[in-house]
């Protein structure tokens, strides 16, 4: 391809650049031969406008994509790297921090657009909020803090059992998201627009409020089919809690520390992550199961429909999970379902 | 919200630039979307000429609404049918926005006007009805004249002017219609489900209504001014083209 010529006659220049040596002084110390090196030139023009906003001489060909948001940082201090969208054409795919300059298509003097991607927000920070809402404002409704329900019930407590046990489980299941975050989960992107977190917010903590009115209520009917139902939905909620968990850690042990590294996910001994034979985002699936087994105990419809919505997303989520895991690996597993097994 | 012209207008101004980038629907497709515009023109002409007529006998504009009843809902709801033509792709509109536009349609004509008998009598009934059905005779015409390639800049501009107070004149018609209503869904808990129940669960459709109520708050300044917007757009273009007409 003609661009790659460029950049191979670009490199060979520097390397000619070496050829006429300098005359030895005499007086000189002990010389070491110094490469001369091809310093690029890097102009960033604005997406939107082609306005020039920033000139970068003395660019070492070396030098990182990330290394070039530093630098176009220095001159324009509101917007931090992470917010930061450079490409080699307007209209194109964002760059990877970790793209070489010299290695792209672009001569010595590399033209490179940006966009502003907005004020950003770190995804530890967003999953923090949006998972500490729901189990705090649960246990308001639990220990039925007042102004929520009549004031007759208020710091009273349950007389079913199942209520106890639907706190537990749910308190748990989002202690669990947390600890994940903080520990488990490796993010190849530090950072998302800010405004996903009052999306994201509104979502989670409405929800969780929303079923936690109705299972904490004092007028709160338990499942018909009583010890039965809840020690089934019981096994169920365990059984994809733990399912969930063998992923994340599978998932996070296919990536080394500090790397954006990208590989096939394979079933390992644990036999929870066998899943990953039939499905793509074993996750996801296991995480539907978790909350089917959460209506199944509760019988109640709001926690149904959260169910049903987050099903939906996650369906959503899997196949694209799945199609670009299709389109990065031409060895990937044919079996394989997006979320759930031979069927979506 | 059952914003009367600015559902449609939204969805042309999408027409319009398909119509200049893409080929547009097959030919199959065209036939079909236009012999469904016709019937809708038709449908609420037959509508208007159904109140005209109902106030010319009874000598005052009370009560017309039991005159087009039975058209009304069945042309109204009809209307569903352009969600699925968003999603097949022979309109290239949002089916989101679409669902959003008709689904509040409907829900004015059913599970208001129809199910709480005692608004029927409301003058704010007619208010609705009367700007409805202005906008979509001007709607579906215009539609059917774009898909023949014939458009007549008389229809085109009473699409995207007559708006301007045919918008407001609805909405205020179905807030007032909504607002009427109210006494009688609490009176009688009307589509309302209490506590204790089976599945846990309750809903307060007074409660629901007035929730719905306040959201036009927001969504009809956006909206109008949406319109407004489309408005210079396609009627600053107009007068060019208005020439090789």
């Amino acid at each position: 391809m003609d661009i790659n010529l460029v950049a191979l006659e670009a490199k060979q220049a520097g390397k000619k650049a070496n050829g006429p040596k300098r005359p030895v002084k005499p007086t000189k110390p002990a010389k070491k031969t110094k490469k001369a090196v091809v310093f690029f030139e890097v102009e960033i023009l604005c997406a939107k406008t082609k306005d020039k906003l920033c000139f970068l001489d003395k660019v070492d060909p070396n030098a990182t994509i990330g290394e070039i948001k530093a630098m176009f940082h220095k001159s324009h201090p509101q917007w931090y790297p992470a917010r930061q969208s450079i490409r080699l054409d307007p209209k194109g795919k964002s760059l990877k921090d970790e793209d070489i300059l010299q290695n792209l298509p672009v001569g010595t003097t590399a033209t490179l657009y940006f966009r502003d991607l907005g004020a950003q927000i770190s995804w530890v920070t967003v999953f923090l909020t949006e998972y500490g809402g729901p189990l705090l404002l649960y246990l308001m409704f639990y220990f039925r803090v007042p102004f929520i329900y009549n004031t007759k019930y208020d710091f009273t407590t349950s007389k079913h059992w199942v209520v106890h046990l639907a706190c537990m489980c749910h308190s748990f299941h989002y202690v669990k998201r947390l600890l994940e975050t903080l520990f488990v989960h490796r993010f190849s992107h530090g950072t998302m627009p800010l405004r996903n977190i009052f999306k994201n917010c509104t979502y989670y903590w409405g929800f969780s409020a929303w079923m936690a009115y109705y299972i904490n209520h004092p007028l709160y009917t338990p499942p018909a089919y009583g010890e039965q139902q809840v020690q089934l939905a019981l096994i169920i909620f365990l059984f994809c809690q733990i399912g969930n968990f063998s992923i994340h850690i599978a998932l996070r042990n296919l990536r080394p520390p500090g790397s954006k590294t990208r590989k096939i996910p394979y079933p390992t001994k644990n036999p929870f992550t066998w899943l990953f034979l039939l499905v793509s985002c074993p996750n996801y699936t296991y995480e539907v199961g978790s909350w089917v087994g959460f209506t199944v105990m509760t019988q109640c419809l709001p926690v149904a429909f959260f169910t049903l919505v987050g099903f939906i997303q996650m369906m959503i989520w899997a196949k694209g999970k799945h199609r670009s895991y299709l389109k990065e690996f031409r060895d990937y597993p044919r079996l394989r379902s997006p979320i759930l097994p031979f069927m979506l | 919200m059952a914003a009367p012209a600015a559902k449609g207008t939204s969805r042309t101004a999408q027409n319009d630039v398909a119509s200049i980038k893409k080929k547009g629907p097959g030919a199959l497709a065209t036939a079909y979307l236009v012999i469904y515009n016709v019937v809708m023109t038709a449908g609420w002409l037959v509508i208007a000429i159904g109140l005209v007529r109902a106030y010319l006998s009874k000598g005052s504009y009370h009560g017309l609404y039991y005159s087009i009843e039975r058209p009304l809902k069945f042309f109204q709801t009809g209307a569903l049918l352009e969600i699925l033509h968003c999603a097949v792709g022979i309109v290239p509109s949002s089916v989101v926005l679409t669902g959003f536009q008709v689904m509040s349609r409907v829900f004015l004509t059913w599970a208001v006007t129809h199910s709480v008998r005692e608004v029927q009598n409301e003058d704010s009934v007619l208010l609705f009805v009367v700007a409805w059905t202005v906008t979509e005779i001007i709607r579906y015409s215009f539609y059917t004249f774009s898909l023949l390639n014939h458009l007549p800049y008389l229809i085109k501009w009473a699409r995207y002017t007559l708006f301007i107070v045919l918008y407001p004149m609805g909405v205020t018609g179905e807030l007032l219609t909504i607002y009427a209503a109210l006494p009688y869904v609490q009176k009688t808990g009307l589509y309302s489900v209490t506590l204790p129940n089976k599945y846990n669960f309750s809903f307060d459709y007074y409660t629901f209504l007035i929730l719905v109520m306040v959201s036009y708050i927001p969504l009809f300044p956006q909206l109008y001014f949406h319109m407004m917007r489309q408005r210079k757009k396609v009627l600053a273009s107009g007068e060019e083209h208005q020439k090789s007409n």
